[in-house]
């Protein structure tokens, strides 16, 4: 794939970026109630001649469009916005979000990744085994397991009956590594803060295994049926006829044609990831953005719930995109 | 011999033409049946999605319990094979003494009602713009494609919340959240399938005898996708569920005294460290329905379209 069509796709999703802000923008316009009375709400001092002039600070006196493009132009400065509630920047409440939110989607990708491809491996190496039965309604229970609740007997077998790891929360209090990248576990790593390391991974196990769960279900389907695909190629055939040994075969040959769509699927799904993230950091008590949103709902705080669900978009676009580009480069027989 | 003599009169031809349509329709209906029975798993899921409906249409008259009544002197009674629990209230009692068993018969209405709606509706619009988008191509198809991508642009659930943290949490207001993006899917699949049929020689043969664009819309083309429309239907009925049991866990769906799986969850997991059973039971309630609705759609799409597998 050449520079000049990777700028040609950029170019395409623009359109789409602006409609995703114009639905997002669309969200908190026709939000009922006035955001200005949820920022005085409690201050008896505040008069209505203050209320006016606040709205008027804001602008949300001005009709639909003239609001619409203060807030691109906002966005393309980089400004989200005023957090009603917590009268702080949105972009700084999300920044101060976004390491424990990624920090949990990469987590959840390695654990499912760990799961699908050696499963999906020995399902496809050995189709209609029972092997390959297991796996296969493993996956669809994979997929039609709600997450909450996956996240709650999780915590309810691991945390309460046997007491072996954490139920919520990053680390204990008090054990939070030296701020260097906000990641706990790069940051403990860096500072050779060990027991700082060793209560972060015990942290993330859980909510990363249900995060994780849904994809490892799809991921193991995808490269169970692309490796069917590989293993009746001449190549393999070929590979076979040299004398190369069965795992040899699988592993050399097969695996690294069949992780093509794989590879793809899972750029996809990390999209997928962050709506789940909402649900697993609610569960976890995890300090994420996802967390964030929900808080902000209920608080009724619409500007950081809007802003975060155009990140989301925003990260679900560019996911796409590098999907797209990821499957063409490993696969040149795929043109955009 | 005349040729007057040699045709069989026009009443004679129409029903030998019908007798053999009907003919031709139940063959492929006993070759549809045939091919669905050998999948065990699917028959075993289209079972389990019949009792779950049961339950929920009989739950007035199955459930042990009325659902919303609260017993303050049987407050987290464990289930019956536990100390202290009674068959009385076989899956136990809730942090106000209602019966376990009753609410999740009840709860499984919530579920079901919104998958259905919300499938019915979404299916609707999305045959409906998908349609247009295949058949007519150009610029109707590029402004609802461009629509299609902004909203595939959203993670599912964070449009949900989204619109949700706008609208208000309730029933309807959680319908139309889910609608607003789910009838992508069925525009996607059917402007699929017209792209695919337009061209088809029972499309131009209408086209010849003057059939209109709503015609062959309707009439030819729309009953030959139809088979693709029903498999991701049935599909996607698991996912909204999934979907309204999230809303719902998150309190943003259906509301309180309602019996639904995902609040009721949400409920238990106040109260994890005490009483298990609370959050366990409507969990794997979701759990069964789900994995029963995506084995029966699993079944269908090998039955009737397997080329959706791809």
């Amino acid at each position: 794939m050449s520079a000049a069509q990777i700028i040609n796709r950029l170019f395409q999703l623009i359109p789409v970026v602006l409609g995703v802000t114009l639905i997002v923008f669309a969200l908190m316009y026709f939000t009922p109630g006035d955001p200005v009375e949820v920022m005085f709400a409690g201050e008896s001092a505040a008069t209505e001649a203050d209320l006016e002039r606040y709205r008027r600070e804001l602008g949300l006196d001005q009709p639909f469009h003239v609001q619409y493009l203060r807030f691109l132009s906002g966005l393309l400065r980089g400004d989200l916005g005023m957090s009603l509630v917590q009268r702080q920047p949105v972009r700084d409440l999300i920044l101060s979000r976004l390491p424990a939110t990624v920090e949990l989607t990469a987590a959840a990708i390695l654990v499912s990744l760990l799961i699908a491809i050696p499963a999906g491996v020995i399902a496809a190496v050995r189709r209609y085994s029972a092997v390959d039965k297991v796996g296969t309604v493993g996956a669809l229970l994979g997929v039609s397991m709600p997450d909450f609740w996956l996240g709650l007997v999780l915590m309810l077998v691991f945390g309460v009956h046997w007491g072996l790891l954490p139920i919520s929360g990053r680390v204990p209090w008090g054990m939070e590594p030296q701020h260097i990248t906000g990641f706990y576990v790069i940051d403990s790593l860096l500072t050779g803060n060990w027991p700082a390391l060793k209560a972060a991974l015990r942290h993330l196990l859980l909510p990363a295994i249900t995060l994780g769960t849904s994809m490892a279900a799809l991921t193991m389907r995808v490269t169970r049926s692309s490796m069917l695909e590989v293993v009746h190629q001449d190549y393999i055939t070929f590979a076979r006829a040299k004398g190369l040994s069965g795992t040899q075969v699988v592993l050399r040959h097969g695996l690294r044609n069949a992780l093509i769509p794989t590879v793809t699927v899972v750029t996809l799904n990390i999209g997928v990831l962050l709506g789940g993230n909402m649900i697993v950091e609610t569960v976890f008590a995890w300090p994420g953005i996802g967390r964030l949103v929900v808080e902000s709902i209920y608080n009724r705080d619409y500007t950081v719930v809007q802003a975060s669900v155009l990140v989301y978009a925003v990260t679900y676009v560019t996911m796409n995109f590098l999907a797209d580009v990821l499957y063409t480069l490993l696969n040149p027989r795929v043109r955009l | 011999m005349s040729v007057a003599a040699a045709t069989p009169p026009v009443e004679t031809q129409e029903a030998a033409a019908w007798q053999r349509a009907l003919e031709r329709e139940r063959a492929a209906a006993l070759e549809f049946w045939r091919r669905f029975r050998k999948h065990r798993l699917a028959v075993a899921g289209g079972v389990v999605v019949l009792l779950v409906v049961a339950m929920g249409v009989l739950a007035p008259w199955l459930a042990p319990h009325d659902p919303a009544q609260a017993n303050f002197l049987k407050r987290f009674r464990p289930p019956a094979w536990m100390e202290g629990g009674s068959w009385e209230h076989p899956l136990g009692t809730d942090q106000l003494g209602r019966d376990i068993l009753s609410r999740i018969m009840w709860g499984a209405r919530a579920s079901l009602t919104v998958g259905a709606i919300v499938i019915t509706l979404a299916t609707t619009v999305g045959i409906f713009f998908g349609l247009l988008s295949g058949y007519y191509g150009g610029r109707v198809d590029a402004v609802i494609q461009r629509v299609v991508d902004i909203l595939l642009s959203f993670p599912y659930l964070v449009l949900a919340i989204g619109l949700m943290a706008v609208m208000g949490p309730g029933f309807m207001n959680m319908v139309l959240a889910l609608v607003y993006k789910e009838w992508v899917t069925p525009c996607r699949v059917v402007r699929g399938e017209v792209l695919a049929a337009k061209n088809q020689e029972y499309v131009e043969a209408a086209r010849a005898v003057g059939a209109g664009d709503a015609h062959i819309m309707w009439r030819e083309i729309l009953p030959n996708t139809l088979s693709a429309v029903i498999v991701v239907a049935t599909l996607r009925v698991a996912w909204v569920i999934l979907m309204e049991a999230s809303l719902s866990f998150l309190g943003l769906g259906v509301q309180p005294p309602t019996p639904a799986w995902g609040s009721m969850v949400a409920a238990g997991r106040e109260y994890i460290f005490q009483a298990w059973w609370l959050a366990t039971f409507p969990g794997v309630a979701i759990l069964v329905t789900v994995l029963g609705i995506n084995l029966l759609g699993e079944g269908l799409r090998d039955a009737l379209d397997p080329r959706l597998r791809e």
